[in-house]
């Protein structure tokens, strides 16, 4: 089995204006090659490799004309190295909040099957057990107006944005507490709040509002001359998502208009029972960013402290204004496509070597082993996280149903969006309407 | 980068895929697991035409013999093969059919889909699944724009006989994007067919009437018709078994009021009847089975014999089903209406995820008897 704990990285172009040592803009082509964009030190990793940082004959032909070559090293990751302490990649408060948001995502989604097959739940369930290294690598750089969007496994990533679980657990059993008021469900999670933006059925859906989201924020600096605007927004998706002519329109014009937004693959090889490898000519999906002049890498996705190293420089380039990057987790989704989901197709050997790299197994390992903490504290965060997720279902479970009246609701913003009723007045003027026994 | 299948001829049938490497040094990617497929293990097999069966079998029956009796058919669709099929309506079909035959796609609905149009321009006969017709929204402007115009745009020179099929409407707690029906939306294009079927054997020959169809058609199911099981006649069984495009069928005579519905609010129409048979309301109920074009004579005779029309439908009011039908008696058979006639249709929202509202969204059993009752009424009142 090939090992993968190599970090490929492209920067086809950097803006020389920005300060990375780009001065030294050799044009030629595939100068591309061996350069080191993400300067990551080989320091301590989960995985007994130590992460190469160099492209390897990748045969990406990117045309001259497109490329200036840079020798320069994040500036960002390279400080780090200074310091003593900064051979390891987290500090204890940042391991242990690491280690609670993993816990908290894999604990939610095991009770959530639980509620499925005891009937509190219902309809399409999609479960992210395995995946939660790059929920939280990503998602916990984020402050809380950034913007994140997802597919319909978008349970751990509300929850890592920061939407209460209870809130979570109770639009799962569609309460109108939820956190759409039970109008949504399991595959539409929004907190505008928390900058949640879904939450979708159709995969591909997301990125472009994705895009969007980052775009609002451009203009917001560039039109509204806000300097404070420098959210950034995330798409999370697969890579079934990675054939979807969607995702190339917005590859193209997240970085031909320079957006702050990142593009993340979930990578977990399978798209319900579809391998990556039957559906896509070119399996590796991170060389799709270069094709449009992207900043692109792929990282191992079930292990947190790389996927956090990545991410931190691609948040980075993106609120500093240099534009859009693509980043290919690998990664493996330990349940089935949803909770309906057979699962009849993946070979129990494929299953089994990624079970043995679970991403919460390894960083608690990394956090022992590097004393970062001790069992006592890890158990008490297990035990705290399942206090949080017991106390998520009971809360939903007392939580009433939504109203009759609540049918009608939220259909406009604007309250006489149903129009004029028989009588002459606006419909939503009319008694009947908030009991939902009005005629519509 | 190619994905090689290696399928044996016999024995033990292993789908393995292995991928060529490219470029210098190699590109380390992970090398899949070798995965043995359910079909070895014998667990998919094609539907048997029987006495007693279920919406999913009927639909693959279908698919069976027009696959067996045309080579020009062809199934394509995310899943339709190795997983046999996402709701399993084309199990069996890959093992017995072939990788060339039975396609699972990438999950790119817009390209698919332009390209099943393209194939079907030059004879082939594809029958595109899709998951849910709601994912057809990304395929729409080839469903529309190269399918349902093409004939008329070229002058009658290029026909498309391609059937596009996926369950459609309302399901059990699948969220706003899953839940919406599409008749009223297909039903307003000329150039489209558009199909809904109730029982299995409607299904079935509606379907295979679909595929020798030389036009496009839109052959819309019901998720929780799936599993429902109906008898099927004796003429239902012969190969040759198709049902006419275009015709309506009355499933139960009445003299008091018309019930046109369509689709799964038919066993509810049913079932609402006898209820309201023991109120002495004798209601006839039409199954309109096509959508486009509409059985528009059927519609008229019975609200000429019956003088009352009530529509039912699941989708949303505005510009829905309901409202041609409306439309249609009142361009035809106006002065034999004894009372207004009357729409019951889904609420006017995009499905909601609680239990409770879902239920008030669709209509029910309730509702149907309420309003037959009003129409019923309302000219007694007069009198």
């Amino acid at each position: 089995m090939a090992a993968l704990s190599s970090l490929r990285v492209v920067v086809p172009q950097v803006d020389i204006t920005r300060g990375a040592s780009g001065a030294q803009g050799a044009h030629s082509a595939g100068a591309v090659g061996d350069k080191a964009f993400f300067g990551l030190r080989s320091g301590q990793r989960l995985g007994a490799e130590v992460g190469r940082v160099t492209l390897r004959g990748c045969g990406v032909a990117v045309p001259a004309g497109n490329v200036r070559a840079t020798a320069a090293a994040s500036k960002v990751v390279k400080e780090k190295a200074k310091s003593e302490k900064a051979q390891l990649l987290v500090t204890k408060e940042e391991g242990l909040e690491l280690y609670e948001d993993m816990v908290l995502g894999r604990s939610f989604e095991d009770m959530c099957a639980q509620m499925y097959y005891r009937g509190k739940m219902f309809g399409f369930v999609h479960l992210y057990n395995g995946q939660e290294a790059v929920s939280t690598g990503f998602i916990k750089l984020l402050r809380k107006e950034d913007y994140v969007t997802s597919t319909y496994r978008d349970h751990v990533h509300a929850l890592s944005k920061g939407v209460p679980a209870r809130q979570v657990m109770a639009e799962l059993f569609g309460k109108t507490t939820g956190c759409c008021r039970g109008q949504g469900g399991s595959m539409h999670m929004f907190s505008a709040e928390h900058g949640l933006l879904g939450g979708f059925a159709f995969i591909g859906e997301g990125i472009p509002v994705a895009v969007g989201a980052a775009f609002s924020s451009k203009y917001k600096r560039e039109v509204l001359k806000d300097d404070k605007a420098d959210t950034v927004s995330i798409a999370f998706f697969g890579d079934g998502t990675a054939n979807n002519g969607q995702f190339f329109e917005c590859l193209n014009m997240a970085q031909l208009w320079k957006l702050p937004v990142i593009f993340v693959v979930e990578n977990n090889l399978w798209a319900i029972g579809m391998s990556h490898y039957r559906s896509t000519s070119d399996v590796e999906i991170w060389k799709k960013g270069p094709a449009f002049g992207m900043a692109s890498a792929h990282v191992d996705g079930m292990d947190v402290l790389k996927v956090r190293e990545v991410a931190k420089e691609a948040v980075a380039r993106a609120r500093r204004g240099d534009g859009p990057t693509l980043i290919e987790c690998e990664t493996y989704r330990f349940r089935g496509h949803s909770l309906a989901d057979p699962d009849e197709l993946r070979s129990p050997a494929e299953k089994a070597h990624y079970a043995a790299r679970d991403p919460i197994v390894a960083l608690k390992k990394y956090l022992l082993e590097n004393e970062l903490a001790t069992e006592a504290d890890l158990k008490s965060i297990e035990k705290k996280i399942d206090d949080v997720v017991e106390d998520a279902v009971e809360f939903a479970d007392a939580s009433p149903l939504p109203q009759r009246s609540q049918l009608l609701e939220n259909v406009f913003a604007d309250p006489k969006g149903f129009g004029i009723g028989p009588d002459g007045k606006y419909r939503c003027e009319d008694p009947g309407f908030t009991a939902g026994t009005a005629q519509v | 980068m190619l994905g090689v299948f290696r399928h044996q001829a016999n024995g033990a049938r292993l789908i393995v895929s292995k991928f060529l490497g490219q470029g210098k040094g190699g590109c380390s990617v992970r090398r899949p697991f070798v995965h043995a497929s359910p079909l070895s293990r014998g667990m998919a097999d094609v539907a048997v035409v029987a006495d007693k069966m279920n919406v999913r079998d009927a639909l693959n029956s279908a698919l069976d013999e027009e696959l067996t009796r045309d080579p020009l058919v062809y199934v394509m669709g995310e899943e339709v093969g190795q997983y046999q099929g996402a709701y399993k309506i084309t199990k069996g079909l890959l093992e017995k059919y072939g990788i060339e035959r039975v396609r699972d796609t990438p999950i790119t609905e817009m390209g698919f889909t332009g390209i099943g149009v393209g194939s079907a321009f030059y004879g082939l006969k594809p029958v595109v699944e899709f998951m849910s017709i709601n994912f057809a929204m990304q395929a729409i402007d080839h469903v529309i724009n190269s399918a349902a115009k093409m004939l008329y745009m070229s002058g009658g020179k290029i026909s498309v006989p391609i059937v596009f099929r996926g369950p459609n409407g309302a399901a059990a707690g699948v969220g706003a994007q899953h839940s919406q029906c599409f008749a009223a939306w297909y039903g307003s294009c000329p150039g489209l067919k558009v199909l809904m079927p109730y029982d299995a054997e409607e299904a079935r020959g509606l379907l295979k009437a679909a595929i020798r169809d030389p036009d496009p058609c839109i052959f819309l199911e019901n998720e929780l018709l799936y599993g429902v099981e109906y008898p099927m006649s004796a003429a239902s069984k012969d190969k040759d078994f198709t049902l006419p495009i275009g015709q309506a069928k009355i499933m139960r005579e009445g003299k008091d009021v018309t019930i046109v519905t369509f689709s799964r609010q038919v066993e509810i129409a049913l079932k609402a009847a006898d209820i309201l048979a023991k109120d002495g309301i004798s209601a006839e109920i039409i199954n309109l089975r096509s959508i486009r074009p509409l059985d528009r004579p059927c519609i008229n005779n019975s609200v000429r014999k019956t003088s009352r029309l009530v529509t039912l439908e699941e989708g949303w009011p505005q510009h829905g089903v309901g409202c041609e039908i409306i439309a249609t008696i009142c361009d035809e058979s106006f002065f034999y209406l004894d009372a207004p006639p009357e729409r019951i249709c889904g609420a006017d929202v995009p499905m909601p995820y609680a239990v409770n509202l879902e239920a008030l969204a669709v209509p029910t059993m309730d509702d149907i008897i309420r309003i037959v009752k009003r129409c019923c009424h309302r000219g007694r009142a007069a009198a």
